[in-house]
C-alpha cells in the first residue's frame, strides 16, 4: 500500500530533477549528464548482475561497440571512413546542420542494434560458462575488443576518430547531450520497471535462484538469458553514440572500451546501491557519482586509493547495498515477508497435517 | 493395466569406473502410483536423473508415452509433461510463494513474447488454490527461502503441480519432514494423483509411506533391478531384505 501510493511520485520527481537539474545548477551541466549515463550503466549491468546473478565484467563491450558502429555510420554516410580517419588530423572536415543530425540520429539507432546484435552472439557462448568463469569470459571480450579496435587503422586505431562538431552554441550542445542522456536513463528505468513486473522478471530471478532448477522445470532459460543481455546491449549501445558524440572524440582503451573504469564503475554502482532492486543501481550510481566527483576534485592523485577503499568496504562489509539494506530494515515497505522464526515447528505441522485448513 | 506411460529399457550409466546402473528395465503405468526403492546407492536417484535427461545413457533406451526422450535435453523433458522433484528441496529462495508458484506455469507452448506476458487472473487464482491445496496459503507472500524446509518441500510438490505434468518423479518426498507431517503428505500424493490424474514414480524410503501409496514398487541393489511386484509381494520378498540388510 505505502509503496505503492509512494511509487508514481518517485518517477514524477525524478522526472522533475532532470528537467530542472541544468536550469538550477548549470555549471555542472556536464557532470549531472555523465550521472544519468552511470545510471544508464548501473540499470543494464543490473539486469544480468543483480537479476539474472550472472556478474559481468565485459559489459563496457557494448557501449563501446555502439559508440564505433555510430561514429562510423555517420561518417560513412557522407565520406569514405577509412579516408575521413586518416584525413582528420589535418583537414577540418565538415558536416552540414541536416547531415550531422541524420547521422547521429542513425548512427545512435544502428548503434544500439548492432550491439543488440553482438549480444546474440556474444551469449550464445558466454552463457555456458557459470560463476567467475562467466565474469572473467566476459572480461576477455571487453578486453579483445579494445585490443582489436586499437590496432583498425580503418577506425583510427589507437588515435581515435574525431566525431562531427555540434552544429551549434558550446551550450546548446551541452543542453542537447543532457536531455538524451537524462531520456535514455529514465526511459530504461521506466522500462525495467515494466520489464520486471512481467514473467521475464519472474523468469530471470528464477534463474538466479536456481538455475538447475528452473530447467528442471521446463523454462527456457537460454532464451531468457540470451534476451536479458541483448536488452542491456541495446541501451549500453545507444548510451555508447550518445556518449561518443558528447565528448567529440573517441577512442579504444579510455573512451570506448575503459575496462578498468566504466566498466568497473557499472558494478561497484550497483553494489553499492543493492543488487537485484529497481532503485538499487539508481541510487548507488548517484551515490557513487558524488563521491567520485568529489575525490577526482579534492583528493587528486589518490582517487584510485579511495576507490580501492570503497570496494573493498562495500564487498567485505555492506554486501546488500543501500536500498538492500533498507529492504532488510523495513521489509514491509517493500510488501516483502519473512516468515518469523519459530523455533517450535511441532504444534503448527501437526496442525497441518491432520485438520484441513488449521494451519494457522 | 494401460499402456505404459514411462519404459525404461536396458538402461546403463556409470561414472567412471563405478556403474550406476547395469541394464535396468521397468514400466511406469499410466495413472498410477510406482514406487522405487533400494539401499543407500543401489542407483536409484542415478535412474531419476536419467529419465528427466539430467545426463546421458551409456545404452539403452527410455520412452515417455512411446516417444525416445534419452537424447533430448532437462527443459525439453520437462515441457514433454515429465518432472522431477529434487531430494534436497530446490526453490526460487529469494521470491515469494506466489512467485515461485507464477513462473512454474507450464511452458510447453512458450513463443518469444509469453515472456513479457503477465500472470494474472486465473493463473494466480490457481497457484493460490494449489497453495492452499498443499497448506501454504497463509504463507503465500513469505518469501520461499524463509520457509521451514518441510514447508519448503511442500512448495516444490504445489510448484510441480502448477505446471500440469503428465508424469511427476519424486526423489524421496518424505526425507527429512517431520513425520506429523507425513500422513498430510502421503494424503495429497494420492489426490494429486486420483483428482489431478498425474502418474507419480516415487523413490521412497520410508517403507509404511511406499507400502501404503504404491500399486507396483521396482526394487534396486547395486545399480540392478532386483525384483517387482505389488507392495505385499516385496514385503515378503527374501531378497528384498537381504538386500536392505546385507546378506549376500
Amino acid at each position: 500500500m505505502n509503496s505503492a501510493r509512494l511509487q508514481p511520485l518517485t518517477y514524477w520527481l525524478l522526472l522533475l530533477i532532470g528537467v530542472a537539474a541544468p536550469m538550477l545548477f548549470p555549471d555542472y551541466t556536464n557532470q549531472i549528464a555523465v550521472l544519468w549515463l552511470m545510471i544508464v550503466f548501473a540499470l543494464t549491468w543490473d539486469i544480468l548482475g543483480g537479476q539474472m546473478g550472472y556478474n559481468s565484467l565485459g559489459n563496457i563491450f557494448f557501449f563501446g561497440a555502439g559508440m564505433y558502429v555510430s561514429a562510423v555510420t555517420q561518417i560513412g554516410l557522407y565520406y569514405d571512413v577509412g579516408m575521413y580517419t586518416s584525413a582528420a588530423r589535418t583537414t577540418h572536415i565538415a558536416f552540414s546542420y541536416s547531415q550531422y543530425f541524420t547521422g547521429f540520429a542513425l548512427g545512435t539507432v544502428t548503434g544500439g542494434l548492432v550491439s543488440a546484435v553482438l549480444a546474440i552472439g556474444v551469449g550464445s557462448f558466454v552463457f555456458g560458462l557459470r560463476g567467475p568463469y562467466f565474469a572473467i569470459g566476459t572480461l576477455g571480450i571487453a578486453v579483445a575488443a579494445a585490443e582489436l579496435v586499437s590496432s583498425w587503422e580503418w577506425v583510427g586505431a589507437a588515435s581515435g576518430i574525431s566525431l562531427p562538431v555540434f552544429p551549434g552554441g558550446p551550450e546548446t550542445q551541452k543542453l542537447f547531450f543532457y536531455f538524451l542522456l537524462f531520456a535514455l536513463s529514465f526511459i530504461l528505468l521506466l522500462f525495467l520497471r515494466w520489464l520486471y513486473s512481467t514473467n521475464f522478471g519472474l523468469a530471470i530471478n528464477a534463474i538466479r535462484d536456481d538455475e538447475e532448477k528452473a530447467e528442471g522445470m521446463g523454462l527456457h532459460t537460454r532464451g531468457y538469458k540470451r534476451t536479458a543481455l541483448v536488452i542491456a546491449a541495446f541501451f549500453l549501445g545507444l548510451s555508447g553514440a550518445i556518449f561518443g558524440n558528447m565528448t567529440g572524440f573517441i577512442e579504444p582503451r579510455d573512451i570506448a572500451f575503459p575496462t578498468t573504469t566504466f566498466n568497473i564503475f557499472m558494478v561497484l554502482m550497483v553494489l553499492l546501491g543493492g543488487k537485484g532492486t529497481l532503485w538499487g543501481p539508481v541510487v548507488g550510481a548517484v551515490v557513487f557519482h558524488v563521491i567520485k566527483e568529489v575525490t577526482w576534485t579534492y583528493f587528486l592523485g589518490w582517487q584510485y586509493v579511495t576507490l580501492g577503499l570503497l570496494i573493498v568496504i562495500i564487498v567485505v562489509y555492506f554486501q546488500q547495498g543501500i536500498v538492500g539494506w533498507v529492504m532488510e530494515k523495513y521489509p514491509e515497505r517493500f510488501g516483502i515477508q519473512i516468515a518469523p522464526k519459530e523455533p517450535e515447528e511441532i504444534p503448527r505441522t501437526a496442525g497441518l497435517a491432520t485438520q484441513p485448513g488449521g494451519a494457522e | 493395466m494401460s499402456v505404459p506411460i514411462i519404459e525404461v529399457e536396458n538402461v546403463s550409466k556409470s561414472f567412471g569406473g563405478v556403474i550406476a546402473n547395469r541394464s535396468v528395465s521397468l514400466s511406469v503405468p499410466r495413472g498410477g502410483i510406482t514406487g522405487l526403492i533400494g539401499p543407500n546407492g543401489s542407483g536409484k536417484t542415478t535412474l531419476f536423473n536419467s529419465i528427466v535427461g539430467y545426463h546421458p545413457i551409456d545404452s539403452g533406451s527410455i520412452r515417455l508415452e512411446g516417444r525416445e526422450i534419452s537424447k533430448l535435453r532437462v527443459q525439453e523433458i520437462a515441457r514433454l509433461g515429465l518432472l522431477r522433484t529434487f531430494q534436497a528441496t530446490r526453490i526460487y529462495g529469494k521470491m515469494n510463494c506466489v512467485q515461485n508458484m507464477l513462473i512454474s506455469i507450464p511452458h510447453r507452448k512458450a513463443g518469444f513474447f509469453d515472456m513479457f506476458a503477465s500472470e494474472r487472473g486465473e493463473v494466480v487464482e490457481r497457484a493460490e488454490h494449489l497453495l492452499a491445496f498443499v497448506g501454504l496459503y497463509d504463507k503465500r507472500f513469505l518469501r520461499a527461502g524463509s520457509l521451514s524446509f518441510g514447508q519448503q518441500k511442500l512448495l516444490e510438490f504445489a510448484m510441480a503441480l502448477m505446471n500440469e505434468p503428465t508424469v511427476l518423479l519424486l526423489d524421496e518426498p518424505t526425507a527429512g519432514i517431520n513425520p506429523t507431517l507425513i500422513n498430510g503428505l502421503i494424503e495429497r500424493l494420492k489426490r494429486a494423483n486420483t483428482e489431478f490424474g498425474i502418474t507419480l514414480f516415487i523413490i521412497e524410503h520410508n517403507m509404511r509411506v511406499i507400502m501404503n501409496m504404491a500399486d507396483v514398487i521396482y526394487c534396486l541393489a547395486h545399480g540392478e533391478l532386483l525384483t517387482s511386484g505389488e507392495p505385499g509381494a516385496i514385503q515378503r520378498d527374501q531378497r528384498v531384505i537381504d538386500a536392505y540388510l546385507g546378506a549376500h
